[in-house]
């Protein structure tokens, strides 16, 4: 890909130029205005006393575990899955590619019923569950299903593409010189595929963090089991808008982090592949 | 493939919007009968135990495309209410919320136009759950409103009438604190808790999915349900109006018919 900096250099810009910078000042202007918003409501020193409060404790707390539990379930189910549907070809590959990211364009609230007509009491696998002696509805196990639900296509989608970007000779070379699929997986692909594995992990880590309609639907919202920070957000706004402020502040932060990461992580990786 | 799969999405994208734009364009475009006014719609806020009676109110008293209901915690209503959201109509499944508005000077004086009966609503075909007494046995699941919910903070009056062992252990029991009483229903029809405290109207309101638990009526807590014009309504004649036909009427009638009382002191079922 070259550029042409001659046709950016030089001409004045027309009137085309002028309504491209308007259409940009419009949409950033109204995409950052309500993450400025959060943070002018409420002074730092404000911001942190309200995050004293237990109870945004606990939440913060418990979207720590859930989130780090569903990610976890994530990479090591979804990267081989990932890596299997990146390198080989096979009759509806299209159409399991397209499933398997189908949550990623399903509304929220889609998710919650869904889990509850799938794993819920009264769901198609619900007596299985029982009979097992696993309950998931209004427990933490729920909430962990939940999040792995929406947030697994993201690092699916990403990994596979990571996958994809490897020069399949390294795959062949590993292979000619004697290592098996297993070892070619882990010592080669993995590690090639590592800046893209990373971004779509932090990715999914941000869509699960950011989980509320399916894990209200489907775990229901109890403080220290079942109330992540955006449930605690939503219950506490009514009584308590500067606490849930806070709270709101502390997500964008930790959002913020995930994006950056995934940005210079992908940077990484396009430089990977370029070399 | 990629290209076919994001057309389909655009498709459907297209269809979903262009539906909601023909159900938003028929109702500003047949805004006759709600008065000259302001223009648009009558905007409702209202607890989420109204749904059903309001839904059905304004489908057969007034047209019903111009009508805006919204349905949620009465608490959230009220925050939005105070960070600057004007419906015209709040309907709060308590009095403090409108009385606290109206001491702001956000709404109107607020007037209690019905009434409601805390009850224990079990699925109708039956469970571990029988009496008030089998909440606080281990094991036993329970839903129960947040507390700053009206029907949460009517369930935590109950309990602290009761015997301090029963409460804590009922308390114990509570596996969920939803945001609104829709969501305890739903817990329950779902099957995912043994019990949850709702409103009458709401068992009422499941046909024969649930079915309730009278509690004795030295526990009960009064519910009761105020209703005000908000102060810089865009209709507010139209407001006016519909509150006037939930005192007397049809929608007197259809409260009835839902399950709701007189304002109180309410006469006992």
């Amino acid at each position: 890909m070259s550029r042409a900096p001659a046709a950016r250099g030089g001409r004045r810009p027309g009137w085309f130029g002028a309504l491209l910078v308007l259409a940009l000042a419009v949409a950033l202007a109204f995409l950052t205005l309500p993450v400025v918003a959060i943070f002018v409501h409420a002074s730092p020193g404000e911001l942190l006393a309200s995050l004293g409060d237990a109870s945004a404790r606990d939440a913060l707390r418990l979207s720590l575990e859930t989130t780090t539990i569903a990610i976890a379930v994530i990479v090591l189910v979804g990267t081989p899955a990932a890596y299997l549907l990146a390198t080989r070809t096979f009759r509806g590959r299209a159409l399991v590619v397209t499933l398997v990211e189908l949550p990623l364009v399903l509304p929220p609230a889609v998710a919650g019923i869904g889990l509850l007509a799938a794993l819920g009491p009264n769901g198609l696998l619900g007596g299985a569950l029982d009979d097992a002696g696993i309950q998931l509805v209004l427990q933490t196990a729920g909430v962990v299903v939940a999040l792995v639900f929406v947030a697994a296509p993201f690092h699916l989608r990403a990994a596979q593409s990571a996958f994809a970007a490897v020069d399949p000779r390294w795959r062949e070379a590993s292979r000619t010189l004697g290592a098996g699929e297993a070892r070619t997986f882990a010592r080669v692909a993995v590690p090639a595929a590592l800046p893209g594995l990373g971004a779509g992990v932090a990715l999914a880590w941000g869509r699960a963090l950011g989980e509320f309609g399916a894990t209200l639907m489907f775990a229901g919202s109890f403080r220290g089991i079942t109330q992540t920070a955006p449930l605690a957000i939503y219950a506490d706004f009514a009584t308590d808008f500067d606490g849930a402020l806070a709270l709101s502040a502390v997500l964008v932060a930790i959002a913020g982090a995930l994006l950056l990461a995934t940005k210079l992580l992908t940077r990484d990786a396009d430089a990977l592949a370029r070399a | 493939m990629a290209r076919r799969l994001t057309a389909a999405l655009t498709l459907a994208a297209v269809l979903a919007l262009a539906a909601c734009g023909g159900s938003g364009g028929g109702a500003t475009g047949t805004g006759t009968g709600t008065s000259g006014e302001g223009g648009g719609d009558l905007v409702v806020s209202a607890a989420a135990s109204l749904t059903t009676a309001f839904q059905q109110y304004a489908g057969e008293v007034l047209y019903p495309e111009q009508v805006r209901l919204s349905f949620a915690g009465s608490d959230e209503l009220a925050a939005q209410i105070r960070q600057g959201v004007k419906p015209d109509v709040f309907a709060s499944a308590n009095t403090s919320l409108p009385a606290a508005l109206y001491r702001a000077g956000l709404v109107g004086r607020p007037i209690v136009f019905t009434s409601n009966q805390l009850v224990v609503a079990i699925p109708a075909e039956g469970g571990r759950v029988q009496t008030l007494a089998d909440l606080a046995d281990p094991g036993t699941t329970i839903a129960i409103g947040a507390a700053s919910v009206p029907i949460g903070a009517y369930t935590r009056e109950l309990l602290g009438r009761l015997p301090r062992a029963q409460e804590q252990g009922i308390l114990a029991n509570v596996r969920s604190e939803e945001p609104d009483v829709k969501g305890i229903v739903g817990k329950l029809t779902q099957g995912a808790v043994d019990a949850g405290f709702v409103y009458w109207s709401d068992v009422r309101a499941t046909g024969k999915r649930l079915s309730a638990i009278a509690l004795p009526p030295r526990l009960e807590p009064k519910v009761a349900y105020a209703i005000a014009v908000v102060t810089g309504a865009k209709h507010p004649a139209a407001a006016r109006r519909f509150i006037a036909g939930l005192r007397h009427g049809r929608g007197l009638q259809i409260l009835h018919a839902a399950g709701f009382d007189d304002p109180p002191p309410p006469g006992r079922r």
